[in-house]
């Protein structure tokens, strides 16, 4: 995995490891960094060597203490080996693994920082009465509400996902939080507008995005309020904000969901540029011959690409070899669910809950767009 | 990963958005309309690094909780590290070997200017012109299309331009093969201006089996990499 190359393991090693190993990268270069490592590494030791439970919380604490020591450590090596790590980086395949890993990143970050303001925005400035008395009653009324209330995100799946977060939070039925979750990404004015300009010839591709994301949104909505389970759900995962200033809880929220999210996001964008500098485009060509196959294979390429919504539509137009439903298919599969999506959902929500939806959306996904592809194209 | 520690990183995050924004780096990666996105987005983390640090520096009071900070915190230096350290360069004849060619018929043909001087064309519009409109504007014309340099496994040398419609990742080229006065030594990434004239002759892509027109060189001249190494044009 190319990943493992690039000093990916030189961050998350040290983090997960106990002091000692943090010692080690610093005693290979800075001696003022070794020093300091020891001085750790001997008041870790001395805590574990006194005594049980309770001296575990004073580790912990020095422990929380050191990682902006770990994160100095782990910058300086990075820079003092940065020729080494050049030149491991310099064949082809690592170059345009890393180009695509990078443009993912910088592409998806302005859109993720746009959703956690909104989010942080929902959760400290929107009273939890303004969703009961916007949202009808009832759960099975909410959610096609919510769907279509997806609509004017203007923005792509990363910017949903921590604003779904914040509405399960602050008190909205999850069934038509998850319809919103899916469908803002897909029916919002410029998605719409890329597809449309992406197929010049097929205004109905426009109308049939529309309407198979919408269908697949509300229904897994509904099918959450039939069958899920709050349980799955992981109970909100941060610090209470209560008792703080409304603009300290703000930016603390701002804070932790651009790390968390964020950290999530770098899982995704790694996979779908492995996945990119991997498969042969040649396995494509391929499989679209068979109509049921096509529809399969431009389904599982959209969730391994993890294209940001506002463009899959361009590379649906160049897919030229498949049938219209098949790249229908890929249109509505991709802003639902992705590897990149995968990641940010089993942060956000839990992983229990990110391994039932996500197999749930993509079949349904598949299903929903195939009908469509024959009624609508 | 605790406050401080997070907070150091949200700067050097926000700092390095600022940076590739500012500088011609982030064209390597995004579309240029995203330029003004990436650098609200870097102010964005710095204000938002600050303003932890202001409201810890008011509130001590506040900073008992001990909650556990996700640890998948920690990759956020991956991309910081990738962009500053090496700042991989835009996606070239590697990507373009890989991937079948992306032309698709262009909406018309409008009117090329006349007059004798070598005719500037994009590596999209040639190939265009050539394959959906038979060469009809471009006899008799001596051609200047710009593009990087790629052969594939046979040998055989395309002249590319990536085109990208958001980032990279969804970056595709447009391949253009070369016949006639090709200089001797090419090296695959080398951007080259090369004066033609069109040619008849056409060959399928041995990826995706898309359409790939020949361009007739006369010369061939090496130039630096442009400004912004993709073409963003092509189908908008």
């Amino acid at each position: 995995m190319p990943s493992r190359t690039t000093g990916g393991t030189g961050p998350v090693a040290i983090t997960k490891t106990a002091p000692q190993d943090s010692a080690e990268p610093g005693g290979t270069e800075g001696d003022g960094g070794a020093t300091e490592g020891r001085a750790t590494e001997a008041r870790a030791k001395e805590a574990r060597g006194n005594e049980g439970r309770e001296q575990e919380g004073r580790e912990q604490e020095g422990r929380h203490l050191n990682s902006p020591l770990l994160l100095t450590l782990v910058l300086l090596t990075a820079v003092m080996f940065q020729d080494p790590i050049r030149g491991a980086l310099a064949a082809p395949v690592m170059q345009s693994w890393m180009t695509v890993f990078v443009a993912v990143m910088v592409q998806a970050l302005p859109f993720l920082v746009l959703g956690v303001l909104l989010s942080a925005a929902i959760a400290v400035f929107v009273p939890p009465s303004f969703f009961a008395r916007a949202l009808p009653k009832r759960p099975a009324l909410a959610v096609p509400v919510a769907g279509a209330a997806g609509a004017v995100l203007p923005g792509c799946e990363c910017a949903s996902v921590p604003v779904a977060g914040a509405l399960v939070r602050r008190g909205v039925t999850p069934a038509a939080a998850l319809a919103f979750l899916l469908s803002a990404p897909a029916i919002n004015p410029i998605v719409l507008t890329a597809t449309a300009v992406a197929f010049p010839g097929n205004p109905e591709m426009v109308l049939a995005r529309f309407v198979a994301s919408l269908l697949v949104a509300c229904s897994m909505g509904w099918l959450w309020h039939r069958l899920g389970r709050t349980d799955w759900l992981r109970p909100p995962d941060r610090a209470s904000y209560e008792g703080q200033g409304r603009g300290a809880a703000f930016w603390g929220s701002v804070r932790h969901d651009v790390t968390h999210a964020g950290g999530f996001l770098v899982i995704g964008a790694m996979a779908a540029a492995t996945l990119k500098a991997v498969v042969p485009a040649q396995w494509l060509s391929l499989a679209a011959g068979n109509p049921v196959l096509s529809v399969l294979v431009l389904a599982a390429l959209a969730v391994l690409l993890s294209i940001c919504s506002e463009a899959d539509a361009f590379v649906a137009a160049s897919l030229t070899q498949f049938s219209l439903t098949a790249r229908l298919t890929f249109l509505v599969v991709g802003p639902m669910i992705d590897l990149k999506l995968f990641a940010m959902q089993a942060g956000t929500f839990g992983r229990a809950f990110a391994l039932r939806f996500a197999p749930a959306t993509f079949a349904l996904a598949v299903v929903v767009s195939a009908l469509t592809g024959t009624v609508l194209l | 990963m605790n406050r401080l520690a997070q907070t150091a990183l949200l700067f050097l995050l926000g700092a390095t958005l600022l940076h590739a924004a500012t500088t011609d780096l982030y064209l390597r990666y995004v579309k240029e309309g995203l330029r003004p996105l990436v650098l609200l987005a870097g102010a964005v983390l710095i204000a938002t690094a600050a303003a932890t640090l202001w409201y810890d520096r008011r509130g001590r009071a506040h900073d008992h909780h001990p909650h556990r900070e996700p640890r998948v915190s920690w990759l956020l230096t991956l991309p910081v590290l990738a962009l500053i350290l090496v700042a991989p360069p835009a996606l070239g004849s590697y990507s373009a070997a890989h991937t079948g060619t992306a032309l698709t018929k262009p909406f018309g043909f409008p009117a090329l200017p006349t007059g004798d001087a070598p005719l500037r064309l994009a590596v999209a519009d040639y190939a265009g012109r050539a394959v959906y409109d038979d060469g009809r504007s471009l006899q008799n014309r001596r051609l200047k299309i710009t593009g990087f340099v790629t052969l594939d496994r046979k040998g055989t040398p395309y002249l590319v331009r990536m085109g990208l419609n958001c980032c990279a990742a969804d970056a595709q080229p447009v391949k253009i093969a070369l016949t006639g006065a090709i200089p001797p030594v090419l090296r695959p990434d080398t951007w080259l201006e090369i004066t033609g004239t069109y040619t008849p002759r056409r060959m399928k892509d041995p990826v995706n089996g898309g359409p790939i027109p020949y361009l007739k060189v006369t010369t061939a001249r090496p130039v630096p990499t442009p400004h912004d190494p993709y073409d963003e044009t092509w189908n908008t």
